[in-house]
């Protein structure tokens, strides 16, 4: 449980962090709050060269609430992602997932950016950020580009982002309607056994739009449209909830673990994703 | 006599003795991170050590090239059990009468042996050195199930003992068995079976889990070659026995062996062990000349050191219509992993398993264990349990339930009917033990009063009307337990440990200004002796526990004693406390008669004093005493005032308790919630109310984390699934349920101060109050078994089979 030699890195601008990336090429990685990454290098799964630090770079902090999107800093902290009353009521699922992860020290330090770069199905904030359909930020050394996040994940580890590139900015449109995101878990500090990011708007009595992501379901998180599709338009009763879970079943591919098999898992995810829709239906 | 002369109360009060909720006198250190532990000890010139383990569960070591690791800067040895051979340490003697490799001889056979040991100079270079030892091997089959390795085919795992047909506990029957150990009265119980009008069958698995103490293992050896002499500080809850049998293995004298556990962040049996780790660090430390510290890590401690539990057991019980119980017979398939490390009596390789007939008057019963080797790590320790009492408790509390089921009868009352009654203690049971005190049927009623048992039951039919209409997917279960435990081994008669009787020790020493220092044969590892013992010996002897300082875990200073496991402590080694402190009071006695000038029989002790018969305003505190032992020439008496007694109990105590957990159980996703934990213990005199009731959370949340989630699996390769905390299941704050406590108080006849020990009765009492709970949940639908651990699938799984899912 000590992880191999490496050299540290503490840039102090974001132009010295992408100078130190491209200078040092796939020996370099850069850190955030180390709470995925440490625990790599750790059980050396991870071995890493250079480490760059990213905790001086101010550019990537910051929370900005706007009429019609919130933008989000790499480096805000899962904490203040809680403790930002402005973000609390223009996106409120944000807060509501965010006290689902892990616990209160994790959460002290872990940032949002990491949590969405890492690339591990077992994290919250991927699935959400697709259900939101928030936009990330990649800088590199030939510029900025956006990368929706619905696009952005690719396989286990494997995403859009290049290894020169690092995760500035997250921007996310303000949600209105209804919003849940309901997570099992084994204990406090374990990833889901499922979860789901549920988000509706009514009209008349019927679900006028709506959002469905999973997560930990699949080796990538899974913005199910099929299972959005099957409640729009309808009353969100029983019938549309168990078309939107079967669409929704269709969509993923859990795997056995400690965890449970893969039938358990099947369930339990469409009982959580029933409970998501009836919680954002019941504050749509 | 004046208004400032204390009363006779505040004399008591002021004693802070048996029955006074004193605070624990370590926690200032424990809470201000001031506490002193191995990983504390930093010493000029120490190196570390760090293992090389065995990815595979078994394989054969073809070759081990450790020139890379030599080369690496600040490596100062690599040792293999070849370097290890001709000091013919590369095994080791187990506490069962096997042996164990210290490093890989030839094969490995289970995941994370020990294969090689790097020592460098500094922790950082060993943990890359480990990494730059080439190991080949050749996997071999692996056995992770105890009944496919008795299969006659099964591939030989111990090959050191091939053809060796008898081991330390008799015949090997298979080259994987280690033993059978049988006890009872198998053909009156198979007839009492066939005759009965009931019989209830059922295979109970209490799965294998671990101790697993915040402070892992570990140790520092030093050899100071000038004087001859090996100081060793370890995480060791038998000091005095390490000191043995490292004096045994490595031919130094005892006396140039001084062994000491400085505060020790739990241990709950995991420590109890001799590990590989001891034996390396010491050579090295010999080879080198230099302080050798060796820490695990958690995942070297979850998967290498001792585990506990892994029982299969066997049960019938059988009854008469109306619900009596007539025998109990039951066989167990013990999987004991690659070598029998179990620290049990040695007369008793499946400890005192057979209290499995519990509190119940059970006129005939048999018990069979066979223990059997696999490729998983050795162990079978505690776990806060004296020997396998977690298992029995388990066995007889699911048998009792599987009973009333097939009875159609309630499970409190079946217990009811069957409990020993107070008039027939000291009780002998079939099994062959002497049961104490015991008054089962006070704390049964009182419990069930408690929790408002009848109402308990009207809501959950209730609930079950409910769920059946489809208005609630929630089931409502209430586990019931009522334990006997059997502890405070033990009798030398037939207690040892390595040929080493079970006794325990205290010495006593007052000081001139009536304080006192007293050091004794156990050790703490967060358990409060240093508040306890003190409260003991100012029971005794009139000063405050204020002012006496208690000591252990240093053996060139405390006197000898086999340590602190199975709830032993307070019935021996506290025993042995009460006995010394009669002794200098005995003294104090003889003192206090000189100075007052009369005869000794004409004195009587009162609190903190002796006091003249009939004339108490004439009187010597135990302080004035002291105070003259040490500095008035009286004839006849030496001077000073100190005592020691060893203490040999003349029989094991029995605490017993009723448990009783409340839990609402959600069908579709198999979660629960912990409604309600009643805990009602009775261990006899109760010298800190506070410490038992910490004990009682402790010791509770084992075993709810035991019951609901966490255990040491494996796959069918031998790989450790559980090897991180984030799969083992330590429940944080967060998951620990609330309790309640409550207790009676049934004092041990033969313990001097009738104190029984409740270290390990949450643990065993517990567990199958939980089990039970998720039993009874489903017990409408017909569930009579499922194995733990309750997690969420697996209870996710009882419902699917049950055809609750639609
Ligand atoms: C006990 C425990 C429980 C946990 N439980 C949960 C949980 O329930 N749910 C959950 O979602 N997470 C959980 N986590 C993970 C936690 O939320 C992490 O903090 C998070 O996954 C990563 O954020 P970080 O800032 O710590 O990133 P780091 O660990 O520093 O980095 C993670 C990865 O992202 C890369 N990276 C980080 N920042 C950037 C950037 N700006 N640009 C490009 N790449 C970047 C790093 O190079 C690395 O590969 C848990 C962690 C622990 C230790």
């Amino acid at each position: 449980m000590i992880p191999s030699a490496f050299e540290y890195h503490r840039p102090g601008d974001l132009a010295s962090a992408l100078g130190i990336l491209s200078a040092y090429g796939d020996e370099a990685r850069v850190i955030a709050g180390g709470h995925s990454l440490i625990p790599m290098m750790k059980l050396r799964m991870a071995s890493v060269g250079h480490l760059v630090d990213l905790q001086s770079v101010a550019e990537l902090r910051g929370i900005t609430v706007a009429e019609r999107e919130v933008t989000i800093g790499a480096m805000v902290t899962q904490a203040e992602l809680i403790s930002h009353d402005g973000l609390a009521k223009a996106v409120p699922i944000l807060r509501e997932a965010a006290l689902q992860i892990a616990d209160p020290q994790v959460r002290y330090v872990g940032t949002v950016g990491g949590n969405v770069a890492n690339g591990d199905p077992g994290n919250d904030m991927p699935g959400l950020m697709q259900c939101l359909d928030a936009r990330f930020t990649l800088v590199g050394p030939g510029g900025p580009r956006e990368v929706p996040a619905r696009a952005f994940y690719h396989g286990l580890y494997a995403t859009e982002r290049a290894e020169d590139e690092i995760l500035t900015r997250i921007a996310i449109p303000v949600h209105a309607g209804g919003h849940a995101y309901e997570k099992q878990k084994r204990k406090i500090g374990d990833y889901a056994t499922a979860a789901a990011a549920v988000l509706l708007t009514k009209s008349g009595g019927k679900v006028a739009s709506a959002s469905v992501a999973m997560t930990n379901l699949s080796d990538v998180p899974v913005w199910s449209e099929a299972a959005a599709a099957a409640l729009v338009g309808r009353d969100c009763g029983a019938e549309a909830v168990a078309d939107a879970v079967a669409a929704m079943l269709a969509d993923i591919d859990p795997q056995a673990d400690n965890r449970g098999p893969i039938a358990f898992k099947k369930h339990v995810a469409g009982v959580i994703l029933g409970r998501a829709i009836a919680r954002a239906w019941s504050r749509a | 006599m004046n208004d400032l002369t204390p009363s006779r109360e505040e004399r008591i009060a002021n004693l802070k003795g048996l029955g006074s909720s004193r605070k624990r006198v370590e926690d200032v250190r424990f809470t201000q991170g001031k506490g002193n532990y191995v990983d504390d000890i930093k010493m000029a010139g120490m190196l570390f050590g760090d293992f090389v383990r065995s990815p595979y569960a078994h394989a054969r070591v073809v070759s081990i090239n450790a020139d890379a690791a030599r080369a690496l800067p600040g490596v100062v040895a690599v040792l293999t059990a070849a370097d290890l051979a001709p000091l013919n340490l590369h095994w080791m003697p187990t506490l069962a009468g096997d042996k164990q490799m210290v490093l890989a001889d030839g094969k490995v056979l289970f995941q994370g042996q020990e294969v090689a040991f790097v020592v460098a100079t500094d922790r950082y270079i060993a943990a890359d050195a480990i990494e730059l030892v080439e190991v080949e091997y050749e996997e071999l089959p692996v056995v992770v199930d105890p009944f496919a390795a008795l299969a006659p085919d099964a591939p030989v795992l111990r090959e050191d003992l091939n053809g060796i047909l008898s081991g330390a506990h008799g015949p090997r029957r298979h080259h994987n068995h280690i033993f059978l150990w049988e006890t009872g009265d198998k053909a009156a119980t198979e007839e009492a079976l066939g005759a009965a009008e009931v019989v209830a069958e059922e295979v109970v698995y209490y799965h294998r889990t671990h101790p697993c103490p915040l402070e892992t293992c570990g140790c520092v050896a030093s050899m100071d070659k000038v004087n001859g002499k090996l100081t060793v500080w370890g995480t060791f809850q038998a000091p005095h026995v390490v000191r043995t049998v490292a004096s045994l293995l490595s031919g130094i004298e005892e006396h140039n062996i001084r062994v000491v556990s400085p505060d020790i962040g739990g241990g709950f049996g995991n420590k109890v062990g001799v590990y590989p780790g001891y034996v390396c660090a010491i050579v090295a430390s010999i080879v080198t000349g230099k302080p050798v510290k060796w820490v695990e890590d958690r995942m070297d401690n979850l998967m290498a050191t001792a585990f506990a539990r892994d029982y299969w057991m066997k049960g019938r019980i059988s009854a008469t219509k109306e619900g009596r119980i007539t025998a109990l017979h039951c066989h167990v398939t013990a999987d004991h992993g690659a070598f029998d490390a179990c620290a049990d009596p040695t007369k008793f390789p499946a400890g005192f398993f057979h209290i499995c007939t519990g509190s119940y008057d059970i006129p005939v019963a048999y018990v069979g264990v066979d223990g059997v080797y696999t490729n998983k790590a050795p162990g079978g320790v505690a776990y806060r349990c004296s020997f396998r009492v977690t298992e029995a408790a388990y066995f007889i509390e699911r048998m009792i339930e599987v009973l009333a089921i097939e009875l159609g009868m309630d499970a409190a009352e079946l217990r009811r009917i069957n409990f020993i009654r107070k008039d027939q203690f000291p009780y002998q049971s079939a099994l062959g033990w002497e049961y104490d005190s015991g008054d089962y049927h006070t704390a049964w009623d009182k419990a069930l009063a408690a929790v408002d048992y009848k109402g308990l039951r009207a809501e959950q039919a209730q609930r079950l009307a409910e769920f059946r209409a489809g208005r609630t997917r929630k089931l409502l279960g209430i586990g019931l337990t009522h334990f006997t435990e059997i502890v405070g081994a033990g009798p030398v008669k037939n207690c040892d440990i390595l040929g080493m009787g079970m006794f325990d020790s205290c010495e006593i020493r007052i000081h001139p200004t009536g304080s006192a220092i007293a050091r004794l044969g156990t050790i703490s590892q967060g358990q409060g002796h240093a508040t306890t013992f003190a409260q003991i010996i100012a029971s005794e002897i009139g000063l405050s526990a204020d002012s006496i300082t208690v000591e252990e875990g240093d053996t060139d200073t405390a006197p000898y004693g086999l340590g602190t496991y199975g709830s032993r402590s307070t019935p021996v080694a506290g025993a042995a406390t009460a006995l010394c402190g009669r002794k200098i009071r005995a003294k104090a006695q003889m003192i206090a008669a000189w100075l007052l000038e009369v005869h000794e029989g004409d004195l009587e002790w009162d609190v903190d004093r002796f006091q003249v018969k009939g004339a108490p305003e004439r009187f010597k505190t135990m302080k004035d005493i002291a105070y003259a032992a040490y500095n008035q020439a009286i004839p006849g008496i030496e001077p000073g005032l100190e005592a020691v007694s060893y203490y040999d109990p003349p029989n094991m105590t029995y605490p017993f308790g009723a448990y009783i957990a409340v839990m609402e159980i959600d069908v579709d996703t198999g979660e629960h919630a912990v409604r309600q934990f009643y805990a009602l213990d009775d261990c006899g005199t109760r010298i800190n109310p506070m410490v038992i009731e910490g004990q009682v959370h402790g010791g509770a949340t084992e075993g709810y984390a035991i019951a609901m989630g966490q255990e040491i699996a494996y796959d069918e390769i031998g790989n450790v699934k559980t090897g991180t905390l984030m799969d083992f299941f330590l429940p944080t704050a967060w998951e620990t349920p609330h309790y309640t406590t409550d207790h009676t108080e049934t004092p041990s006849p033969h313990h001097p101060i009738g104190a029984k020990g409740v270290g390990e009765s949450p643990n065993v009492g517990s567990v199958p109050a939980f089990s039970n709970a998720v039993h009874d949940a489903f017990r409408p639908f017909g569930l009579r078994q499922s194995h733990m651990p309750h997690d969420h699938w697996r209870i996710w799984k009882i419902a699917r089979d049950l055809g609750l899912h639609g």
